[in-house]
């Protein structure tokens, strides 16, 4: 099967072979002459639909696991509810209050260097990152997080950029508190987007609008002038595109992998058994989201920053991609799948149907000439 | 059964089984209705066409609009019963059934040349025309003995269909 071409200019978003993962064509091609029996018989299509309806490895990346129940008894129950009270009434309280200190230190900071250091962009540059840095280290404290870098940390160089598997917009902040990425994101409304449009300017951020078409080729000139800069911040990218439960990784975009850079690999991996981190976008806002998080018992999580990948001779930037992404999956145990992440948003290109009518079609012309 | 319940209750569950002659075990129809409720977004009862259409898996397969057409809109227990026919321990007869249905689009039991045509546009799409699956269809029909003028009947589908080698099994997933 021929490896899907695609033009700049098509909607269509560029994925490696799907057959090359999906399990091989029930439809069976012998070459025997063909019967009315063997045309009337389409079983093996329907067991294909049916299979999808009972299950699919696509819905599986967004399922959000619910906290199991705990076994009520007369013992466990008072406990629970303690614990509850400990979650809501202290823990809470003392969270909002950390990140509210830490709000308006970053602010009585931040906007004085902002205004009055214009003309020194040097020193200016240099104070706004560490101001981002701190306020993210204070999102981090607001949920007890607990996080746990593994690596040589990232230093800012030209010509590299860095990718992550992408779990919530926290991952970002986990990051972020570390090193001051520019990162890449989608333009969100409300109160994320005035953060967006203010603070994170000052880091050097793009965005993007996913429903618009002609917007690729503006991002992708974008990210290669930012690459190229040598003042810049690091660039951060999420190429799943979207949000995924942390269980499976979905297709790399291949944005990220076709500006001529150095991609260094950072995985992350939440420990479920403190909070399920994944940002469900379908089933609550940001703001539910963060309140989840600062009323659990904490955030812990595991961050690699892994070596550094050059694409390889006679590769292609999917091929580049999804190498990547077998490397972050294997460390930070996530299956993989052969879905575009923004098949959440639409429906899938009608080229897939069509090699599998492609396929039937030619095994029947050809039993039909068969004697 | 409640139209928008998150739990089975065991008369529910024994309700269903009876309808779908016990060819799904209790733990079984307990994984469909966790997939039923996760398909089902808001809980509505019934599984619209849209919400089928973003498993990417069903949406690109050729015969999905024809499924749709049997599957959109059903309740819990109907769409278990749609889903017994892929049981393993299904009668054969019971498969070519469903095989009928999908042809008989019309649902008045016959099934002309006029429908096994369209069903074998959507499995090729543009890439045989019209001519050559005409030409295909009445050499083969003619080979099994029927014309072109003929209806099949289920009686005609379980005939030329039943033999060992139709496998039509999807197992349901049990956590």
């Amino acid at each position: 099967m021929s490896k899907l071409t695609t033009s700049r200019s098509e909607l269509d978003l560029d994925r490696p072979n799907i057959e090359d993962y999906l399990p091989p064509d029930s439809i069976q091609q012998p070459h025997t002459k063909l019967r009315l029996r063997d045309l009337l018989d389409i079983s093996p299509t329907l067991t294909e639909a049916a299979g999808a309806i009972v299950d699919d490895s696509f819905t599986r990346c967004f399922k959000s696991n619910p906290p199991e129940p705990w076994n009520w008894n007369i013992y466990l129950f008072p406990l629970w509810c303690l614990g509850v009270v400990v979650r809501y009434g202290i823990l809470f309280p003392g969270r909002v209050l950390i990140l509210t200190i830490g709000w308006i230190i970053f602010l009585s900071c931040y906007i004085p260097v902002h205004v009055l250091l214009k003309g020194h962009d040097k020193l200016r540059k240099r104070l706004e990152r560490a101001l981002v840095e701190l306020i993210c280290s204070f999102f981090v404290a607001s949920w007890t997080g607990v996080v746990k870098y593994h690596g040589p940390r990232p230093c800012a160089r030209p010509k590299q950029v860095f990718v992550a598997n992408h779990t919530s917009m926290i991952d970002f902040i986990v990051l972020e508190q570390m090193t001051a990425f520019a990162v890449i994101m989608q333009k969100h409304p409300g109160w994320v987007g005035l953060l967006q449009s203010t603070i994170l300017e000052s880091v050097g951020c793009i965005w993007f609008n996913r429903s618009e078409a002609k917007d690729r080729e503006i991002v992708a000139r974008k990210l290669r002038e930012h690459v190229e800069g040598t003042d810049n911040n690091p660039l951060l990218i999420f190429p799943e595109g979207t949000c995924v439960n942390n269980n499976y990784t979905v297709m790399f975009k291949k944005g990220a992998f076709e500006l001529g850079a150095t991609v260094c690999p950072i995985a992350i991996k939440y420990n479920k058994i403190f909070v399920d981190a994944f940002w469900n976008s379908r089933k609550q806002s940001f703001t539910t989201h963060l309140l989840q998080l600062m009323t659990s018992w904490a955030v812990v999580c595991d961050v690699w920053y892994l070596e550094p990948q050059n694409m390889k001779p006679g590769e292609t930037a999917i091929e580049f991609a999804e190498r990547v992404r077998s490397i972050i999956s294997i460390r930070a145990g996530l299956k993989m799948v052969p879905w575009d992440g923004y098949l959440k948003y639409s429906r899938p290109s009608p080229k897939h149907r069509e090699s599998k009518q492609q396929s039937f079609a030619e095994s029947v012309l050809r039993r039909l000439e068969e004697k | 059964m409640g139209s928008a319940s998150s739990t089975l209750t065991q008369y529910d569950i024994e309700d269903v089984q009876e309808h779908c002659n016990n060819l799904y075990s209790q733990q079984e129809i307990v994984s469909l209705y966790k997939r039923f409720c996760q398909l089902d977004r808001n809980a509505k009862g019934f599984i619209s066409a849209d919400e089928f259409l973003s498993v990417p898996e069903f949406a690109m397969n050729p015969l999905s609009q024809r499924l749709l057409k049997m599957v959109d809109g059903l309740n819990f227990k109907d769409f278990v019963i749609f889903l017994s026919a892929f049981n393993p321990k299904a009668s054969m007869p019971q498969k070519i059934e469903l095989i009928f249905k999908v042809y008989d689009s019309d649902y008045n039991g016959k099934v002309t040349f006029k429908d096994i045509m369209e069903v074998l546009r959507d499995l090729s799409g543009s890439f045989m025309s019209d001519k050559q699956i005409e030409e295909g269809l009445i050499k083969v029909m003619e080979e099994a003995g029927y014309s072109k003028d003929s209806s099949l009947l289920l009686d005609d589908f379980v005939k030329i269909l039943d033999h060992p080698g139709l496998k039509m099994e999807v197992e349901v997933p049990v956590d």
